[in-house]
Order: structure tokens, then C-alpha cells, then sequence
């Protein structure tokens, strides 16, 4: 939770809101792959993809 | 609540030059970098061992610190990434794939990074009792120039790679604080046009630009080759205002976007060879382009010196950042006298952001006042770790050394000043390791600057490095005046002066356009081993106050030669980090051509060590650099 809290404080400091979708975006794209090789997930993200 | 004697921990890592740095009430008492212990050549891994060190030497525990700083903004530096990325989109594709599992996997959560690596110097820590604290890169950088300096106020000129967004900066610091004034923005740097030849040259990024530097003086300044090249890239590449700000023009670099520094094929073209190769021969245009590179890079520091100058009205310099380790466009700056005096960080590049980390944090976070220390707060960069007698003879037995033990240090002095004048080799470890790229008498390799093949013996046979490189001397601060035309101090061997003319040697007609190793070979001086191509020097002047042994041995060297002067050059083979226990310098003087070894008060002769004739047992495989 700080992460995302200090990730808020520096959009807010730097008023670059636009970066916060893509961000965001590459964050879910890293969790996906970190815990979606090879596990249950997999067929999830096949058909995301 | 006001803190009293606040006790910070700097630390620089996941870059280059991993290190840590800790200040207690404003003065550094330990620094570090990782290399020295992990034998990893500026390794980016969070400095486990040298914080454990820092701890250790200070007596402190990790529960004991206000904070710990980091040495710059992560966030702002990912910001730029991704900025960068969609400015030049689609280029950058395969680089943005590259880099953004590391970011997301690790210097993104840079907090937990931290935390972690803390828990593993000591098992038992608790992360909420912390204080965890970003400055910014450049900030770092000036901070570790201007708070160790002896001056009140000064201009503060910071010149590197890349930070965050920032390339170069200009601050003026006073008393206790630091304002910045200017800054320059990625992508135009003037650390990256000086890497982008480095590249070009066939010398590694990062590492290979004090090579570049020693490359220059190979290049023929009358040649009409040489003025073309300095004339294209200040044509085509990079775009010079009064200011001594940049533009580079993009289309000739890579860096921004892809996984190589410079557009080949334009490069190619612009300047009629392809990039060099690691093991393919020197030739001249090699070294004309390098000279040309070093004249237009000398040309950037003096403008934004000035600049710095007119912004601040102060009669003195500061400097830190990777660039401020360029010892020749120094002394030109020295030189030009725009200056009073200047103060040159030891430890410029990254591994020096850990100092600068914990000092900006005392002054500037925790308020502290500053006292400014003469000659200055560094200690002579002798910030690493020291052996005892008892772990010196536990190493000795354990490989079976046989060694000499030497009371008296005048005895000790002059048995190794006499094995110097009879052409030895000497491996000189004595006290605390040095804090920064140089070894400045306690981690050092010696020898008689007199002897014409010494230069040819040291990088071939003891260094095992290209036979191209210079050499740098050691001279008694005392004595500095009649050898080299140098009017300040150079502790840290960070200036450029020439020999004086009275030591130097007629050069045959023609000189200029022999041979290169035929020019690298001419007895240029009473001191061949330590005068470059172009009679210059990267001097060390020492003092007695912050060396008295390393002093006390010059003397020695002058009393027996009338030279009061020593080749000093790293205790280290090519692509090995200096040595930093005394194993590290055993190994490293079986495993090369050295005669004689120093350590503190002990002298080990090869001859006499078992299985000398057999080094290739010592040897240790280093990824060249």
C-alpha cells in the first residue's frame, strides 16, 4: 500500500496523471506474468491474449 | 524534535558502482564500494558488505541511524523512462521490453529493495524504525563535492551520464545550503556524448572512459584529420551554445531508445571508419578521434564553468559527477584561471552519490549547520577497511608467506625505496583502503619513474592491460613546483599538469608523425614512466598530514635517486577491482610479475615465496574491462 501511495504523492508533485493508466497497466502486466507462468492463470491470460 | 549528532547512512547501488558511505554530525567515517568486497568490477548489487562494513568501522547498528539515504529518485528516473519511450514510439520497442521487467520486478518497489537488503546486512531489523529518504541524483553529486570542500560558498558544477532527468547542473552552496540554478536534460548529455566515443572506440561504457582520456594525447593535434573530426562533431553531433548547455542531435546516438549507444552507419559515414573492435590495433584515426572528442569536451566544461561563474560570482569550484573524473579538461580549467581554486570530489562518479546522499541528507533534511574542514572532509579517501597485525600474520600462515617483519617505519621506508631504485616492482598495502576509482598510496603498485622500460613493464607485464596506458606519479606536495607546472594541490589525482620544461627532452624532427608505440617509447623527460605523449601528468601530490608512511617513503625514494617522485598505479590486474584485504593483495602479487610486496609493516620478497615461478595457480579470470 505505500507504494501505491507514494506512487499518488509523486503524480500529484509532478501533475503527470497521464502516466498513472500506464503504470497501472504494466503493473498488472508484471503480476500476470510473475504468478500466471505455468500456474492456473495460464489459460486466462492465453485467451487475453 | 531536534536530533543530536544525527548518524546517516548513504548508499549508492542498482546502477554501477554499487557503494555505501556512513556520516556521523556531518563528517564521513566510513565509505565503501561493493567491487572491493564481492570482486565484482562496479557491480550494481546493493552493497550487503560494504554497509556491513560502514556499520562495523563506526561501531553503529542499523537500529542506531536516523536514515538512510539512497542517492537518487526512483520514480522521477522511471518517469523519464517512460516519457523518453513515448516521445521517440515506436523506436525503442525491443530496449522498452528489456527494461521493463527490471523496473517492475525490482528498482520500481525500490523501498522494499532497501528494506531488503537491509535485513540481510542484519538479520534482526525492523523497517518501521527507519527513515528512508531520495535526493536527487545531481543533488547527491553536488553534495559530495561542495560539503567536504573547505570553502564557504562556491560554485557547484555537476556534470555526468544521466540522473533522473537531469545530465548536468549547476548549484551554488552556502554554508549549508545547496541552490540549484541550472540544470541540463536528458537526452543531451555531455557524459553520454564522451561514452557514445568511448563505444565508438571499442572501450566499454562506464569503464572505459578514462581509457579515451589517455587515448587523446596519442592523437596528432597539427593533423588536418584531427580538426575535421573536432569540426564534425561539433558540426553534425552535438550543438554547443554560450552557456555550455548541449543539443545532441539524435539521429547520430541510440541510447535514448535501443540497447546501443550510436547510430553505426551514420557514425560510419561521418567519419570514415567503422567502430573499433576490443582486440583490433590501434591506428591513428583511433587516437585523432579521441583527441578530437577530449578538445570538444574541454571545450563544454569551460563554458559551463564560466557559466557557473557568472551565475554565482563565487571564486570557487566545485565538482562532482562522472565528468569531473576528465583530470585533463581539470587542469585546463585549473589552468584557465576562472577559478580561485577547485574542489574536485574523489569519489565523482556514482559510488561518491553515497557520500554526497548522507551529507545532503545531515545539511539539508536534518538542518545541520556546516563547518568546513581543511584541506578538506574526505580524509584523504581513506574511508575503507584496515587490517590488524594478528589477520595480516593469520593470511601469511595460512598460504605459507614468507615475509619479513620491519619495526621501525624509516628502516621499512627505506629497504622499499631501495628496492624501487633498483628497478622492482613493489606492492605498497598499508591502512585504511581509498574510497573512490584511485589508489592513493595504500592500495597501490610502485615504481621508479626513471626507468624507461618501466611504463612497457607495468602494463604488459604487471597490469596485463593495453600497452597504450599511462601512467600517473606520486610526488611529495613539497616538492610538486619543480617537476610539474601544477599551482594547486592534487591529492586525488584528479588533475592534469605538465612537466616542468627543465625535466623535459628535445623531441626528434618528426616526432608527430612516428610511429605510435614509436612515440609512446621516446624518452620524453627525466621521468619517462609518468610523462604522457603530450608532457603532461595525472599528478598526486602527497601530503604528510593525510599519508605521513606513503610521504616518509617519497622522501626515502628522494634521498637515495634526487627524485622525489614514484609511479603509483592500482593495486589490481585489468578487470579486477582493487585489492582490498590482504589475501586480495597476495593473490595479486603471485599471480603477475611483481617483486616485492609491502604489507603494513611486512615485506614478502617472490623469490621467496613457495611455488613462486608457478603463477598461474594465483591467477583469477576477470571479465576485462
Amino acid at each position: 500500500m505505500e507504494f501505491f501511495k507514494d506512487m499518488w504523492l509523486f503524480f500529484r508533485e509532478r501533475k503527470k496523471y497521464w502516466l498513472l493508466p500506464v503504470v497501472l497497466i504494466l503493473l498488472i502486466m508484471g503480476l500476470i506474468l510473475v504468478f500466471g507462468g505455468g500456474s492456473a492463470m495460464a489459460p486466462f491470460i492465453y485467451t487475453l491474449f | 524534535m531536534k536530533i543530536i549528532l544525527p548518524k546517516i547512512l548513504g548508499i549508492s547501488a542498482f546502477y554501477h558502482d554499487a557503494a555505501a558511505a556512513i556520516a556521523v554530525d556531518g563528517k564521513i567515517l566510513a565509505a565503501a564500494q561493493e567491487e572491493r568486497f564481492t570482486r565484482i568490477k562496479h557491480t550494481p548489487d546493493f552493497p550487503i558488505e560494504a554497509i556491513r562494513y560502514c556499520l562495523e568501522e563506526t561501531g553503529l547498528s542499523l537500529e542506531e541511524l536516523d536514515a538512510v539515504v539512497f542517492y537518487d529518485k526512483p520514480f522521477l528516473k522511471f518517469e523519464r523512462l517512460l516519457q523518453t519511450y513515448y516521445d521517440f514510439a515506436p523506436r525503442g520497442f525491443l530496449s522498452f521490453m528489456k527494461a521493463m521487467p527490471v523496473w517492475l520486478r525490482e528498482k520500481l518497489f525500490l523501498k522494499r529493495e532497501i528494506h531488503h537488503g537491509l535485513k540481510q546486512v542484519a538479520g534482526k531489523y525492523d523497517s518501521k524504525n527507519v527513515t528512508l529518504l531520495f535526493p536527487e541524483h545531481h543533488l547527491s553529486h553536488a553534495a559530495s563535492a561542495f560539503y567536504p570542500s573547505p570553502f564557504k560558498d562556491a560554485a557547484i558544477l555537476t556534470i555526468d551520464g544521466v540522473g533522473e532527468w537531469c545530465t548536468a547542473s549547476i548549484c551554488y552552496g552556502r554554508e549549508k545550503d545547496i541552490t540549484m540554478l541550472k540544470s541540463l536534460h536528458f537526452p543531451d548529455s555531455v557524459g553520454l556524448l564522451y561514452s557514445a566515443f568511448t563505444y565508438y572506440l571499442g572501450f566499454m561504457v562506464n569503464s572505459g572512459e578514462y581509457k579515451l582520456m589517455g587515448l587523446a594525447p596519442y592523437g596528432n593535434p597539427e593533423a588536418e584529420e584531427t580538426r575535421k573530426f573536432a569540426e564534425a562533431i561539433e558540426k553534425e553531433i552535438v550543438q554547443i551554445y554560450n552557456d555550455g548547455s548541449v543539443k545532441l542531435n539524435q539521429q547520430y546516438f541510440n541510447y535514448a531508445t535501443g540497447l546501443r549507444m550510436v547510430n553505426h552507419k551514420k557514425w560510419e559515414k561521418l567519419f570514415g571508419f567503422p567502430r573499433k573492435e576490443d582486440e583490433e590495433p590501434l591506428e591513428q584515426h583511433h587516437c585523432n578521434l579521441a583527441l578530437a572528442i577530449q578538445q570538444v569536451t574541454e571545450k563544454i566544461v569551460l563554458k559551463m564553468a564560466a557559466e557557473a561563474k557568472r551565475l554565482t560570482g563565487s571564486e570557487y569550484l566545485c565538482m562532482a559527477g562522472g565528468v569531473a573524473l576528465n583530470c585533463v579538461a581539470n587542469g585546463k580549467l585549473l589552468q584557465s584561471g576562472l577559478f580561485k581554486d577547485i574542489y574536485i570530489q574523489p569519489a565523482s562518479g556514482d559510488a561518491g552519490g553515497a557520500v554526497g546522499a548522507a551529507l545532503a541528507a545531515h545539511h539539508i533534511f536534518f538542518s545541520q549547520n556546516r563547518n568546513p574542514e581543511m584541506p578538506d572532509g574526505m580524509s584523504g579517501t581513506y574511508l575503507g577497511p584496515s587490517f590488524s597485525e594478528k589477520e595480516i600474520l593469520a593470511m601469511s600462515r595460512k598460504v605459507k608467506a614468507v615475509f619479513h617483519p620491519y619495526e621501525s617505519e624509516d628502516t621499512l621506508c627505506e629497504k622499499v625505496a631501495a628496492y624501487i631504485a633498483d628497478g622492482k616492482v613493489v606492492g605498497w598495502f598499508q591502512g585504511r583502503m581509498e574510497f573512490g576509482p584511485r589508489a592513493l598510496g595504500n592500495r597501490s603498485i610502485l615504481a621508479d619513474p626513471r626507468n624507461p622500460e618501466m611504463q612497457k613493464k607495468l602494463n604488459l607485464k604487471i597490469k596485463y592491460r593495453e600497452g597504450f596506458r599511462p601512467f600517473a606519479p606520486a610526488i611529495s606536495e613539497t616538492k610538486c613546483g619543480d617537476w610539474f607546472d601544477l599551482h594547486s594541490k592534487s591529492p586525488y589525482m584528479l588533475l592534469v599538469a605538465p612537466v616542468q620544461p627543465k625535466q623535459r627532452h628535445a623531441l626528434p624532427k618528426g616526432y608527430l608523425n612516428m610511429a605510435l608505440y614509436d612515440r609512446l617509447y621516446f624518452q620524453r623527460s627525466t621521468i619517462p614512466a609518468v610523462t604522457h605523449l603530450d608532457f603532461s601528468a595525472r599528478v598526486q601530490t602527497v601530503s604528510g598530514k593525510t599519508n605521513p608512511r606513503f610521504e616518509k617513503l617519497l622522501a626515502a625514494f628522494d634521498a637515495l635517486t634526487g627524485t622525489p617522485i614514484l609511479v603509483n598505479t592500482s593495486f589490481n590486474v585489468r578487470g579486477e577491482p582493487i585489492v582490498c584485504t590482504p589475501f586480495d593483495a597476495y593473490r595479486c602479487f603471485m599471480s603477475m610479475d611483481m617483486d616485492v610486496l609491502v604489507v603494513n609493516d611486512y615485506i614478502y620478497i617472490k623469490e621467496e615465496q613457495p611455488d613462486f615461478e608457478n603463477k598461474e595457480i594465483w591467477m583469477v579470470n576477470f571479465k576485462k574491462d
